[in-house]
């Protein structure tokens, strides 16, 4: 009996003691640390990553990717799918069924007016929103009733799943900004400091540029989450002192995106009280070719593409293009650059699994001798200082990438292979800021790729890359006419490979479009129209004590923050 | 003296209107792209759609004008309407100086950001001014005695060791090793008790150190050598041969007649602190005005740094005429006329 009572006792105990682990706010305070400051927590109006990841503890979107790329409804009920009917037979609509049970954090009902409203928010050309493209092709989104969403798009859309889905198209509340649309978007500070949202946190203070504090929301869905009763988010500083602040003093629980020496990563790491967690997306560092004339002598035709009609006097001949490729050892950039944060990869699509194509593996085996044969072959004959000569004009190239450490190691490391080949190489870096930028003013930006090769990373939103591989087409091309905003920076044009685009866009099975994206990438690979370098990871490190994380590439690392929590 | 200053203060203003022209221009030139740092994965129309909405390219002299209005009459009105409750009619739908970046006023930022850079680099540099002109003074009454000997190699250490090593090595031994101070400013911190009062002095003891190491070293050099300009002086030797005591020629005399080109380093310097130490507020994540500039840099946030910039040639200019002002009190024989 005694037993008995004993055993009841102990079962009571830890019936309390689990009510009480599993209460909202137990956990105190998470610091997380991000060396780019949020600069803002619209989303819809961010000027980077920061600011998305910044948001997506307050704001929510109707579906989430989860770490293997598949979906998960956040403020859906399910996910649609043709099976299920939420997506139409000719796939020209989608229907979304929303949670009726979730409520904003200043306690009015989330309903299916909200998503309608974020949808006029966006496609309103005036208000600049950067997740304008997410709302592409679609032609009306309406209400059917409080808690069901059904949008229409003018083509047949195989993956209808970006509108409403992520990290950057999440649900705005209608009733806070309603007298944001277009123009108005810039001036609502208020609005843009301190959405409303559903998610486990709000926002408490807002400091632009400098720091975030979160506190548990009460009204969320679930009642034992978060763990955490506050969150800051502190901005500034770089990312080897970020890293340390996780990995070594213990100041910050999480540090985001931090591309630091991998030899002084695990220097900081052996101090035993955090460690490195990273996931793999599609973003690859590659070499772009140039596939245009950029002589200056040009003028006004420099870099342009005139229908094939200006090609590169140099990189033109595929056998150039190989020989340049084969000379590089992949395997020593990615142990100097990245370390356990990269990859060797010969596919500028390594990501999703059912993508990758395993048709381009030799690139990864370096081969002088053989690229020296292929140049030989091409008519380009060394000349008295080693420089490879053909019809007068000197093997030379220009070679440019924005400032990073790694990647001006890189070019370092590959002028030096080049320079066995009997390949004159300039090197060129230029401020991220104007690299990246589209000032049609400036001579050095990515788009008008004034240089012979370039080098940078770039991914796919998402896990679906259509819009991705729809890069290298010959209607993507950038010049003039479209002041350099083209996506396909290096005018290369292949009917056949505009083909498999259009058929892309036909086809539903996942199957057959795994195929035709394989033989896309193969193309872009074996031509030689781009040379991927290094698959790179996201990197972040998180205490030891940090328990629940999943970090992840295809939406925001902090997609959970709701099961987060403290361990011992 | 009042004829002087309104002279000066006329003069001031096409100056200023001139610089901020100047500022303008060399800004608008330089290249660079607020979509610039936006993930590669936005397309290119999309990019285009946000400068549209930004404004970025609008013709030159439509934007200085949009900014010199909000600049000169916009925010005026809103600071007073702030600060008093006030508000003006017929004014509601003006514009602020928005930063790019943020969308939200440039003034609020820099009303956000300034107490901790006035706590931790107007801290730093009282601090350097009040340990360099007692050690200036000192080795300079004492030239090459030990203490002058020593004095010299610090500063020297001092001045030519940049604070974004001296900051790191602060950190790697206090934060990380002895795991005294913390490495990261908590600009959310209020302090409102002895406890939140201790951990406020903790987290600027580094910042400020590693600063006003810097600045005394740079100041006592040159308290020193005006010193030894003025010790050797004739007028010195009258003062000894009157019979006045030492203390009082040294302090009353000699280091009257240094000040007065200290007092304009000293004037001059501080605009400097209005801008913050950018490499220092970094590396201790201050988050101060130097941040809030060299990060309006790295993203083409024209307006904001457009802003601060202006700001301080404002400071630059009215430092100076206040410099000026001070000689008058410290040497008598400077006369405005």
């Amino acid at each position: 009996m005694k037993f008995l009572r004993t055993i009841i006792l102990i079962v009571g105990l830890l019936a309390l003691m689990g009510t009480s682990l599993a209460q909202r706010g137990r956990d105190g305070n998470l610091d997380l640390l991000y060396w780019q400051a949020v600069s803002i927590l619209n989303p819809y109006l961010s000027g980077g990553t920061k600011d998305i990841y910044g948001s997506s503890i307050v704001l929510e979107p109707l579906a989430r990717y989860a770490p293997d790329g598949s979906f998960v409804p956040f403020l859906a009920a399910e996910i649609p799918t043709v099976e299920n009917g939420g997506i139409a037979e000719d796939l020209t609509s989608i229907t979304w069924k929303l949670r009726d049970d979730v409520v904003w954090s200043d306690g009015t009902p989330f309903t299916a007016a909200d998503v309608v409203f974020t949808g006029e928010y966006c496609m309103n050309d005036e208000a600049g929103c950067t997740a304008r493209n997410f709302f592409n092709d679609i032609e009306s989104i309406e209400a059917l009733d409080d808690h069901t969403v059904h949008i229409t798009f003018s083509v047949p859309k195989p993956f209808p799943y970006s509108a409403f889905v992520s990290a950057e198209s999440p649900i705005l509340q209608r009733a806070q900004f309603a007298d944001c649309i277009g123009v108005r978007a810039q001036a609502c500070s208020a609005q843009n400091f301190g959405p409303i949202g559903t998610g486990p946190f709000v926002v408490r203070d807002f400091r632009p540029n400098d720091v975030v504090t979160y506190e548990a929301n009460e009204l969320f869905r679930e009642a034992d989450k978060p763990a955490f009763q506050t969150v800051t988010l502190k901005g500034g500083g770089d990312a080897a002192s970020a890293a340390r602040a996780v990995l070594e003093t213990g100041e910050a629980d999480w540090a985001w995106n931090l591309q630091v020496d991998p030899v002084v990563l695990a220097q900081m790491e052996a101090a035993g009280i955090g460690q490195l967690t990273s996931s793999f997306g599609t973003s690859v560092e590659r070499i772009l070719v140039n596939f245009t004339n950029v002589d200056a002598s040009l003028g006004n035709d420099r870099g342009e593409y005139m229908d094939g009609n200006n090609p590169h006097p140099i990189l033109a001949d595929l056998r150039v293009r190989q020989a340049l490729s084969m000379a590089i050892d992949r395997e020593i950039l990615v142990e100097i650059g990245y370390g356990p944060t990269g990859t060797t990869t010969c596919n500028i699509i390594p990501a999703p699994e059912i993508y990758a194509s395993s048709a381009n593996d030799d690139c990864l085996m370096q081969d002088v001798e053989g690229a020296n044969a292929l140049l030989d072959e091409a008519g380009w004959e060394r000349g008295a200082d080693g420089v490879r000569v053909k019809d007068g004009r000197r093997f030379s190239l220009l070679y440019q990438t924005s400032t990073n450490a790694v990647r001006q190691d890189f070019q370092a490391l590959i002028k030096e292979w080049w320079e066995e080949l009997g390949v004159e190489v300039e090197l060129r870096n230029i401020d991220a800021g104007v690299f990246f930028g589209n000032d049609p003013s400036s001579p050095d930006t990515y788009g008008k790729f004034w240089a012979d090769v370039q080098m940078f990373t770039s991914s796919a939103a998402g896990t679906d890359v259509e819009a991705y591989a729809n890069r290298w087409t010959c209607g993507e091309i950038s010049g003039r006419q479209n002041q350099w905003l083209g996506n396909n920076q290096h005018r290369w044009c292949e009917s056949e490979y505009d083909a498999l685009s259009d058929q892309l866009a036909q086809t539903v099975d996942i199957d057959e479009r795994a195929e035709l994206i394989k033989a896309m990438n193969d193309m872009l690979v074996q031509d030689v129209a781009v040379m991927p370098l290094v698959h790179r990871a996201d990197v972040s490190a998180r205490a030891n004590s940090l328990m629940g994380t999943q970090k992840q590439s295809w939406d925001s690392e902090l997609w959970n923050i709701a099961d987060w929590y403290r361990g011992q | 003296m009042a004829r002087f200053l309104v002279r000066r203060l006329l003069v001031a203003i096409p100056t200023l209107i001139a610089i901020s022209f100047i500022i303008f221009a060399v800004l608008d030139l330089a290249p660079g792209d607020p979509t610039g740092n936006l993930p590669l994965t936005i397309p290119a129309e999309v990019r285009e759609q946000v400068r549209r909405s930004l404004g970025v390219d609008d013709p030159f002299l439509i934007k200085y004008a949009k900014w010199a209005r909000q600049f000169f009459v916009y925010e005026p009105i809103s600071l007073f309407e702030n600060a008093t409750g006030i508000t003006f009619p017929g004014q509601e739908g003006r514009l602020r100086i928005l930063s790019w970046q943020t969308r939200s006023p440039v003034s609020d930022l820099i009303v956000q950001r300034l107490p901790q850079t006035l706590w931790v680099v107007g801290l730093a540099y009282l601090l350097g001014i009040v340990i360099a002109i007692p050690v200036g003074v000192y080795s300079a009454y004492r030239q090459y005695s030990i203490f002058d000997q020593v004095g010299t190699l610090v500063s020297m250490i001092g001045f030519s060791v940049p604070t974004f090593f001296t900051g790191l090595l602060a950190i790697i031994v206090f934060s990380v090793h002895l795991k005294w101070f913390p490495s990261i400013y908590d600009t959310t911190l209020v302090v409102r008790d002895w406890p939140s009062f201790v951990q406020q002095l903790r987290q600027m003891i580094m910042p400020v150190t590693v600063l006003a190491f810097f600045n005394a070293s740079q100041l006592s050099r040159f308290m020193r050598s005006t010193m030894l300009d003025n010790i050797h002086q004739d007028y010195a030797r009258t003062a000894r041969s009157k019979g006045l005591k030492e203390r009082v020629v040294i302090l009353q005399h000699v280091l009257r007649n240094s000040l007065i080109p200290v007092v304009t380093l000293i004037a001059l310097g501080i605009p400097g602190v209005f801008t913050g130490a950018i490499i220092t507020e970094q590396i201790f994540r201050v988050n101060g005005l130097g941040d809030l500039l060299i990060r309006g840099i790295y993203n083409s946030d024209i307006p904001l740094v457009q802003t601060i910039t202006f700001m301080f040639a404002v400071l630059i200019v009215f430092f100076n005429i206040l410099a000026d002002v001070a000689y008058g009190y410290l040497d008598p024989r400077i006369r405005y006329v």
